[in-house]
């Protein structure tokens, strides 16, 4: 097979298994998609599980750690995806860890308040879940298949995060505030989440068919399912350009484009101390490693 | 070792291939596949298989057109058509 | 056993299922940190179901046993209570601790009450996953110093999580010399600090439903 014939292949929606024969610019260009996205559950996991050690009630508790475990097995199905594509998983969290690779921009963020928790698991997972609806008809096959487990686990975080924001809002004017604050902090970076509105082809992830869905048209979801669930509860949203216009576009302020660039490429408030967190504990346990993988005694 | 595991969703349906996991031995293998593939209770079984011990076959050659192999190959319409003539049954 | 000896085993459960949780995002494999995940989160369960037959009998509720206690008033053990984030300590305090509360769920599947006793066969159930997973760590650990170490340093700790009637047959099953217990009396800062955290966001707002 050709370059050209493999493309034609893929934008037929042909699906491409780990032994079939794939350009090296597909491969490339797989592998770092693939690996950012497993970066960006386990760099997830870090602002969540100090929350876990704060949960109000035994019951947020439970459902809070089960979200955090949940998401540290995602990593895990995405890495060992990337290590079958030939980069195995030790080298992607030594990459991670000194830089060199990305994670997405939500997750270079402080929580500051249990508002947080709720605003996250309710509006930044149901961001990511778009996108997770998308890659189910990636053209690489292996990774389609485990975003099934994972677009089926991620609907236990939305219900998880509704129902610990609908409480908040059941409740006390202290509680209400909380999650209007954290809100407000979100906003921004919610709306860079999906990244700029490059056109489809213009996209080589699109081109490759690893994306079915081009940037914009999923912040367009995104915004059309969660913005009427914010102003039912009698939340304000941080864009005082925020609507949806008659051809049932939603319009909305410019997000901030170079405070994402500048995030994701390490600048983030949290960024280094979360590597560095990252890089203490996979120091400290490298010797546990070493014992797992010596021979059986 | 990369351990290979399939999974029974419910009794009476097939094993289908679940993922794939990194483990020292078939003891953490199990330990590790339980939880991965079973903690919300969707699995009725597991099989947790070691990579090494699958043998992949694929490449199959279908080169002399074996209709006999296939249901496309039978075209009985006429056939019957003409059948049923002769019997008067048409 | 009446409500207050049942808020022991319910508060070792609940400190060590937090201390265990910890460990969420930051254990030394992914597949074990999923694993480890689900025993924290039964020793929660665990805790939970404990203290709710424990509420009845007090007149309370189970969050508020788990939360609104003062510091001094939790009676758990020492050996749950120490925070040292490094894992051979923690599968060292995890297989000592398992095998204890098998001990102790033993007796208690006997308990004259038959929720008790109907409740620790039900633990125990969930457990014979715990012990596998404990003894599996220990068994390939068992050449490593620091594993050595770390069970010597919390052997103390782990019999004083069983009566004294108890502790012979425990130094039995883990094949150890019994060795002087620490014992359940008063807390270490390592519980006050716990204590802090895990309540902060519940005391923010008191009397909220959350």
């Amino acid at each position: 097979m050709t370059d050209r014939e493999f493309l034609e292949y893929v934008q037929a929606g042909g699906q491409v298994e780990t032994t079939d024969w794939m350009p090296d610019d597909y491969r490339a260009k797989l592998i770092k998609f693939i690996e950012m996205h497993g970066n960006s559950e386990l760099m997830g996991v870090l602002p969540e599980r100090e929350w876990i050690l704060r949960a109000p009630t035994l019951q947020r508790k439970l459902a809070l750690t089960a979200k955090v475990q949940d998401e540290v097995g995602h990593s895990q199905l995405i890495y060992r995806v990337v290590e079958d594509l030939g980069k195995p998983r030790e080298r992607c969290l030594d990459d991670l860890v000194s830089g060199k690779t990305k994670f997405h921009n939500v997750f270079h963020y402080p929580t500051k308040t249990w508002g947080d928790v709720g605003v996250i698991a309710w509006l930044v997972d149901a961001a990511a879940i778009i996108s997770q609806k998308a890659l189910l008809k990636c053209s690489y096959a292996p990774y389609a298949r485990i975003m099934k487990k994972i677009c089926w686990e991620e609907s236990f975080h939305i219900l998880h995060g509704r129902d610990v924001i609908l409480t908040m809002m059941n409740g006390t004017d202290e509680q209400r505030e909380l999650v209007q604050e954290a809100l407000d902090r979100w906003w921004g970076p919610l709306m860079q989440f999906h990244g700029n509105p490059i056109p489809a082809e213009d996209d080589p992830m699109f081109v490759w068919r690893i994306k079915s869905q081009g940037n914009e048209e999923a912040r367009q979801q995104f915004l059309d399912g969660y913005v009427p669930q914010i102003w039912e509860l009698g939340l304000t949203v941080p864009d005082p350009k925020l609507r949806k216009n008659d051809d049932g576009v939603w319009e909305y302020g410019e997000p901030d484009w170079d405070e994402l660039k500048h995030v994701v490429t390490g600048h983030g408030p949290k960024t280094q101390e979360r590597l560095e967190f990252r890089r203490t504990f996979l120091e400290q346990e490298a010797w546990v490693r070493s014992v797992l993988l010596a021979e059986a005694a | 070792m990369i351990y290979e595991v399939f999974r029974q969703e419910r009794k009476g349906v097939a094993f289908a291939h679940a993922g794939s996991l990194d483990a020292p031995d078939a003891t953490f293998a199990e330990a590790f596949a339980r939880e991965q593939y079973g903690r919300r209770q969707e699995s009725e079984a597991l099989w947790v298989v070691s990579r090494e011990a699958i043998h992949a076959v694929g490449d199959f050659a279908d080169e002399l057109n074996k209709t006999y192999h296939r249901v496309d190959g039978y075209s009985l319409k006429a056939k019957l058509k003409e059948a049923r003539e002769r019997a008067g049954t048409a | 056993m009446n409500a207050r000896e049942l808020l022991e085993i319910a508060d070792d459960e609940l400190i060590l299922g937090w201390r265990d949780s910890e460990w969420t995002g930051i254990a030394p494999s992914l597949e074990e940190d999923v694993a480890f995940s689900s025993i924290a989160q039964n020793e929660i369960g665990h805790a939970r179901a404990l203290y709710e037959l424990a509420a009845r009998e007090l007149g309370t509720t189970a969050d508020e046993l788990a939360f609104d206690r003062d510091p001094g008033d939790y009676r758990s053990a020492p050996l749950v209570e120490q925070r040292r984030m490094d894992w051979a300590h923690t599968i060292a305090r995890h297989y000592l601790y398992e095998t204890a509360d098998e001990l102790r769920l033993e007796a208690l599947k006997q308990d004259e009450d038959p929720e008790i006793a109907g409740l620790a066969a039900k633990m125990d159930r969930e457990e014979q996953y715990h012990r596998l997973h404990a003894r599996m760590w220990a068994d390939r650990l068992r050449d490593e110093p620091r594993f050595r170490q770390a069970l010597e340093e919390v052997w103390p700790l782990a019999l004083g999580v069983l009566p004294a009637e108890q502790r012979a047959a425990l130094a039995q099953r883990v094949e150890r010399e019994p060795v002087a217990a620490v014992e359940r009396n008063g807390h270490s800062d390592d519980l006050r600090e716990l204590w802090e955290e895990m309540t902060m966001v519940r005391r923010s707002v008191p009397g909220a439903t959350w």
